[in-house]
């Protein structure tokens, strides 16, 4: 492997998509959890509801601001460092970029707005609806990335002339055939992902007996979540993985090591797969399930690496360890959840500290599934950038090995630095918690005041919604 | 290919990038400004006066770029690499200046290197910006489609003062701006910092009208050949004339139209530079029909632009209404 302006792109790329993935996951579901708070809030005239959706509003904040700006970097990278990806595919994929900031960018960015520093500037039931336009927003957002990365990954409704991919068909483009399960799968990861941290903010509260109020509501919806949309979203993943089955079958024999098409696909627990020798070691594997898994059968044949010529094939270990990775966090996510709804059926969730001991160093979970995951299906695409249309090594741009090479230097520096501070702080607005006190002076049905009162209230209460007025808020 | 196709994403992608300029100016520019104060109040409600719109002012950074990969996917695929190091100086410098606003309340009392993080980003961000400019204006070295320039082609004395002139440029914006939206100490300072900003605007547009037709001949040509001179000169004398009034109303106790009048100067500006080079969109060789994307691409999303675009200036005009008024320096928003 030599270092060239390739290999160090691909690094730059995998690092600063990487980083930003975390943070737009994380807003799709933040977000929405916000609005359905408001939403409560409106409805119930609980004040917990709202205490703790100006609680939620503050950490959005911090980390929306953080998908903001490495967003913009990707947005600039197809350009920078991949422009011969953008010349052949700019046809087709970028008319869905460009849907993308024309639907979600403009109104997340804008709502925002009102949802942070609107409190007090529009009526309650405006500022909720906003909060629900940002959650629309984001995930109008993952609509279109989404179905431009499905597109990558299985091309559909184009023609490609000298190299450059042509738009025949435009729905065939944008519900390309592996969008839709793609899309699902994304959008409960990002709500899982986001339960999990909620889960672990309210376990953390509740131990530390910091406003046990709203950790408790936190626990429960938390868990109410987790227990829907964990099961959920393996089964989304089982036909995500079946799909693959027939549209990227060299992705899917990457992830199960498969090297022999002449034998059923055995799951394999454990092996490391050798990739010179075509072959895996140390092999603990349960012969058939694969094949029963992705084809409904234990005999059924499907293609292995070696009916892929080796310049054709994935990389293996990656797709393979990754996968292993995000299927048994998910597993333990299914386990956790339930056993986290059956302990509040019996009524002792809050009381079993094991439990909560435990659910507070959760919030990594989602995360870390959530990346391994998306390894998984973009190593697994390759070596191709656009699967049929233009490979990896044939998009880079013409620019020299030093300028990427201080590039990703400084990305590296930079998002260290920035991301860090970034985590820190989440966690500073983490360990202080929603205000307390509040309950002993709840505002009442916001519906059945005037909006003057209403808004007095809420600001003598909560501060003014920014950061930086806690200094009002009662001290804690 | 229908020749109109082209032209009408020229022109929108010339809107965007415009908007661009001047919403996020004065909010880079409000930043660039915030080394003049060490009063914490007075910069937070500086800060204040644009926290709620700075997002929806960058998505237009976002539009601008996407645009040109959507309209001119070639365009776009030269003129990225070719400002690699400015574009990544660029996007490192917004994103320190993006989270800032952010990272600034909630790391008080510690805020300091925020500040600093706030002020730096947007200016780096600014002349980046700059050197970009005047990279297009001076050209690109195209072969096969390709960029076949070196990696500092942009590096030169005329890019390095449109970096300052974009500098002096959003920082007038900004100056501007807070006498629109502020009062008390920062409004007049502000006032009094945007008059020394407008000179150093004017004169940044008096030499860049005279260095590029001097060293581009196409521009000279554009510009003197005396049947489009006879169409053109009111363009300069308007310019002039919103500098004089500019001028003018910063003097008296005017508030909004500083800022507006200023906004006409971008405006003219702008006009002036899209005159010099139309129809190349990658000067010298590349016209906006060499690098235009498929007409279904252009068609499909043109469908869309037609009634998302006026949606996005309504609900980004109801944003700007919403938190209408004077930022104070106790109250701010809040």
């Amino acid at each position: 492997m030599t270092i060239d302006a390739f290999l160090l792109s691909r690094i730059q790329f995998a690092f600063t998509v990487s980083f930003h993935i975390v943070f737009p996951a994380f807003t799709i579901g933040l977000s929405a959890y916000v609005a359905v708070l408001l939403a409560l809030w409106l409805k119930t005239g609980n004040p917990k509801f709202h205490q703790l959706a100006r609680f939620w509003t503050k950490i959005f904040a911090v980390s929306f601001a953080m998908g903001v700006v490495s967003g913009i970097v990707l947005s600039y990278q197809f350009g920078t460092n991949w422009s011969r990806f953008s010349t052949a595919v700019g046809n087709v994929i970028g008319p869905l970029i460009g849907y993308e900031v024309l639907t979600a960018f403009f109104l997340e960015a804008s709502f925002l707005g009102v949802m942070l520093f609107g409190w007090k500037r529009v009526p309650p039931w405006l500022h909720c609806l906003s909060a629900f336009i940002v959650a629309g927003g984001t995930a109008l957002s993952g609509f279109w990335i989404l179905s431009a990365n499905s597109w990558m990954q299985f091309p559909a409704g184009h023609e490609v002339r000298d190299g450059i991919a042509y738009p025949v068909d435009w729905v065939q483009i944008v519900f390309n055939p592996t969008f839709p399960l793609r899309f699902a799968h994304m959008m409960t990861a990002a709500y899982l992902t986001t339960a999990f941290v909620v889960l672990a903010t309210g376990a953390r509260h509740l131990l530390a007996g910091k406003n046990p109020e709203t950790a408790k509501t936190m626990v429960r919806m938390a868990i109410l979540m987790i227990a829907l949309t964990a099961p959920l979203q393996a089964l989304i993943g089982d036909f995500h993985g079946k799909q693959t089955a027939i549209y990227q079958p060299a992705k899917l024999a990457a992830i199960e090591a498969h090297w022999d098409s002449s034998k059923p696909g055995a799951l394999v627990l454990f092996a490391w797969p050798d990739e010179k020798a075509e072959l895996n070691r140390f092999e603990v594997s349960i012969p058939g399930l694969a094949s029963l898994l992705t084809h409904g059968s234990m005999d059924a044949l499907f293609k292995s690496l070696k009916d892929f010529a080796p310049q054709d094939r994935p990389p293996v270990a990656i797709p393979f360890f990754a996968f292993r990775l995000m299927v048994g966090i998910g597993t333990l996510m299914i386990v956790f959840g339930w056993l986290g709804a059956w302990l509040w059926y019996r009524g002792r969730v809050f009381e079993t500290r094991y439990w909560l001991r435990i659910a507070q160093y959760t919030w990594p979970a989602g995360f870390v599934a959530l990346l391994a995951g998306w390894f998984v299906t973009e190593v697994g695409r390759q070596p191709w950038l656009a699967t049929g249309v233009i490979r990896s090594a044939d998009a880079v741009s013409p620019v020299t090995v030093m300028q990427v090479a201080i590039s990703l230097a400084l990305f590296v520096c930079v998002y260290s630095v920035v991301f860090t501070a970034g985590i820190l702080l989440i966690n500073r607005l983490i360990d202080k918690g929603p205000p307390e006190g509040e309950a002993k002076d709840p505002p009442e049905q916001p519906s059945k005041r005037t909006l003057k009162a209403t808004q007095d209230e809420a600001s003598v209460l909560f501060g003014d919604g920014h950061p930086g007025d806690d200094k009002i808020q009662p001290a804690i | 290919m229908e020749w109109y196709l082209p032209v009408i994403w020229a022109v929108l992608i010339g809107t965007a990038v415009m908007l661009y300029v001047v919403l996020d100016g004065f909010d880079l520019g409000i930043a660039i400004l915030f080394p003049t104060t060490r009063d914490e109040g007075e910069r937070d409600q500086m800060m204040n006066s644009v926290a709620p719109f700075w997002d929806g002012n960058e998505t237009w950074l976002v539009l601008g770029g996407g645009g040109l990969w959507v309209a001119f996917p070639q365009a776009y695929a030269i003129i990225m690499p070719a400002f690699y190091i400015p574009i990544i100086l660029m996007l490192l410098a917004l994103i320190f200046r993006g989270v800032a606003f952010e990272f600034r309340w909630v790391a008080k009392p510690h805020h300091a290197k925020w500040d600093l993080a706030f002020w730096l980003g947007s200016t780096i961000a600014a002349f980046a910006q700059g050197l970009v400019l005047g990279g297009m204006i001076q050209g690109i070295k195209v072969e096969n489609g390709q960029f076949a320039g070196g990696p500092l082609d942009w590096l030169t004395p005329f890019t390095l003062m449109c970096g300052v002139g974009v500098v002096c440029g959003y920082a007038l914006l900004g100056a501007t701006w807070l006498v629109f939206k502020t009062e008390g100490p920062v409004a007049e300072r502000a006032r009094r910092q945007a008059k020394t900003l407008l000179i150093g605007l004017m004169a940044f547009a008096a030499v860049v009208s005279l260095w590029t037709p001097y060293a581009h001949p196409r521009i000279a040509e554009r510009w003197f050949t005396p049947s489009n001179l006879l169409l053109l000169w009111p363009l300069p004398v308007l310019t002039a004339c919103f500098g004089y009034m500019a001028w003018k109303r910063l003097h008296g106790q005017h508030e909004f139209t500083p800022f507006a009048f200023t906004i006409g100067i971008f405006l003219l500006c702008f006009l002036g530079l899209a005159i010099s080079n139309f129809p190349y969109l990658v000067p010298p060789d590349l016209t906006i029909w060499d690098v235009a994307a498929a007409p279904s691409s252009h068609v499909f999303v043109l469908i869309g632009v037609s009634f998302l675009l006026p949606m996005i200036l309504f609900y980004t005009a109801f944003v700007y209404w919403t938190f209408r008024g004077k930022v104070r320096a106790d109250s701010g928003y809040h």
